[in-house]
């Protein structure tokens, strides 16, 4: 028996520099921060480098049908490692700082991208469970990793309520197996097709894994855990999980609807748009009522998840391709967002709407990226988040939710207050108290990284139209 | 569809006397039964090491850890086992994977042993 390890390789490589990193921490002497970080983005960019090899490989699973290799999932991939190589950049400079940096943070990172990559490739229920609970296990630890109180119970929310999710998507698994007597997601597909009356135990398994999904794309109303965790986690660390958990959850939730439950298009149709007008209506209106900013983002990041979801109702490549494109722009978008909040907080400090006031003042730099951050979170153009939005809204048209297309319109207007108040306060308030951000230039210009793909998505969106195109086509 | 369903609905004749034989046998024994309560008959464990202390009790912390290391050494022991039966028809990849997975239980023993888990102070 010969095993092909090509197609996981990406995910062996980032788990071997992640147990590099956590062994080289306390087998070395003198532990070395910076020489963790190079291994670290020397696995990611190793990992990147092996998973744009597969991109000619299209059309085949691998592992006994555990995993997919296709191009969907090499650009998933991309969008993952990518959120992880600046997590990393900005976790060492912003712990280091903090006094928070351990060699298990960086590990601990690199270990849950390496689950999230693999969520994005899983071509069977069972292989998405597993590295569901990789990624999962290692954000629990992540969020409570600065010890702070406020972050030990961010962590234990997320923990408690992340196994709750676990458990429906378990019995979701079991349900779909109950139904079709396989789990892979091709084998479900095969068994459902054709069928004239729907079997109630598979529309129980749609419900349980929309439930388990739901939870880990935080929408509404499953979006509880959201703002504690992000609020309690170092701010760094919730730059990644915002934008790394809902690419990969959202890529595998893709392969679920429109390969495992495609026979089912009619059932799964109007729960998914049911989610989603919930999702940004929530979303939007709760945004507003914040005062941390923390807190804000994670509320935009459930109305965030609701676009996706827009997205994700017309059925088929259209749909896969806005919902692909919108989640390229969110990942850059809210990483940004939450790294400038990293330099201009400290610690827990730092973090509320106030100490935001007047931030044009003591740094045009960081103000200018929140700036663009935000305008592209609430839509306008020319960023990534005006076409991004465009183009989930027209799929919906296309298949016929227009009525899903004026909700979202109208909450992009409820939440664009939120987004634009706290410009107003950046740039025409007089700063209250004395705390100046974080003046490192380092930072500044790995933020400049996710600002210029904003812009650039925004004006020339056709640079990877043609990609995606490719990439919007799921088999398995 | 409908054998499907015959099949579930064993399960539920099993379940069910499964609940009514425990149902009946605690009864009759709760209805029967003569009561003399004495001190020495409703304490914890009515014949053994007399109990100390309240049952809420704190716990030594490392206990926990312990604990931890000892069932993922248990659980690979448990892999072990199934391994063993179909490692003939195999043959090398299945000691190679064997030997990566017990590597890596391995490798977090080292870590362990070096964050000072495995010191007892």
């Amino acid at each position: 028996m010969r095993v092909e390890l090509a197609p996981i390789a990406p995910e062996l490589l980032l788990v071997g520099a992640g147990i590099a990193v956590l062994l080289g921490g306390v087998l070395a002497r003198r532990a070395d921060p910076l020489a963790h970080l190079a291994v670290s983005l020397a696995g990611v960019a190793g990992a990147a480098a092996a998973s744009v090899m597969l991109w000619s490989r299209e059309g085949a699973t691998a592992l006994a049908g555990a995993v997919a290799v296709d191009r969907f999932g090499v650009v998933a991939r991309l969008v993952l490692l990518g959120v992880a190589a600046l997590a990393l950049l900005l976790a060492h400079h912003t712990l280091a700082r903090d006094g928070e940096l351990r060699p298990e943070v960086p590990a601990l990172i690199l270990f849950a991208t390496a689950g999230m990559t693999l969520l994005a490739v899983s071509a069977d229920l069972v292989t998405t469970f597993v590295a569901l609970e990789v990624l999962s296990l290692s954000l629990y630890v992540l969020t409570g990793s600065s010890r702070r109180l406020v972050s030990l119970e961010g962590a234990m929310k997320y923990f408690l309520l992340g196994a709750f999710s676990t458990a429906f998507f378990l019995y979701g698994v079991a349900m779909a197996y109950g139904a079709t007597g396989t789990t892979s997601l091709g084998g479900i597909a095969h068994a459902l097709a054709g069928r004239t009356e729907t079997p109630a135990l598979a529309l129980v398994a749609m419900a349980l894994l929309a439930v388990g999904f739901g939870f880990k794309v935080s929408a509404a109303p499953f979006h509880m855990w959201t703002p504690d965790a992000y609020q309690g986690a170092p701010t760094a660390v919730t730059a990644f999980m915002s934008a790394g958990t809902k690419v990969a959850a959202f890529a595998a939730l893709l392969r679920v609807l429109d390969v495992a439950l495609q026979p089912l298009g009619w059932d799964w149709g109007p729960v998914v748009a049911g989610l989603a007008a919930v999702s940004v209506v929530v979303g939007s209106v709760l945004a507003i009522a914040q005062t941390d900013v923390k807190r804000m983002l994670a509320y935009s990041s459930v109305a965030h998840a609701g676009f996706v979801l827009i997205g994700a109702t017309a059925p088929g490549a259209p749909g896969i391709d806005a919902a692909l494109f919108y989640l390229l722009a969110y990942a850059l978008m809210i990483v940004g967002a939450f790294g400038v909040v990293s330099l201009v907080s400290q610690g827990e400090r730092g973090t509320s709407l106030e100490d935001h006031a007047g931030l044009y003042r003591r740094s045009p730099v960081l103000a200018g990226l929140f700036a663009l951050f935000l305008l592209s979170l609430a839509g306008i153009p020319p960023t990534a988040g005006f076409i991004a939005k465009v183009s989930v809204f027209r799929a919906a048209v296309e298949a016929g939710h227009w009525w899903l297309a004026l909700v979202g319109v109208l909450a992009s207007v409820v939440a664009a207050f939120a987004y634009i108040r706290l410009m107003v306060l950046m740039y025409m308030r007089e700063p209250v108290g004395h705390r100046e951000p974080d003046p490192s230039p380092v930072p500044r210009l790995v933020l400049a990284i996710p600002a210029a793909g904003t812009l650039l998505l925004g004006v020339l969106p056709g640079l990877v139209t043609d990609v995606l195109g490719k990439a919007a086509v799921l088999r398995w | 569809m409908e054998t499907y369903y015959q099949s579930y609905g064993v399960v539920l004749a099993v379940l069910i006397a499964g609940v009514a034989l425990v149902a009946v046998a605690f009864g009759a024994a709760a209805l029967l039964a003569p009561r003399r309560p004495l001190p020495a008959k409703l304490a914890t464990y009515e014949c053994g090491m007399d109990p100390v202390g309240e049952g809420w009790s704190q716990t030594q912390i490392r206990y926990y850890i312990f604990g931890f290391l000892f069932v993922i050494f248990d659980v690979e022991s448990v892999f072990l086992f199934p391994w063993a039966r179909v490692f003939e028809g195999l043959g090398m990849t299945a000691v190679v994977e064997m030997a990566i997975f017990i590597g890596i239980l391995a490798l977090g023993l080292v870590y362990a042993w070096r964050k000072g888990v495995l010191r007892w102070v």
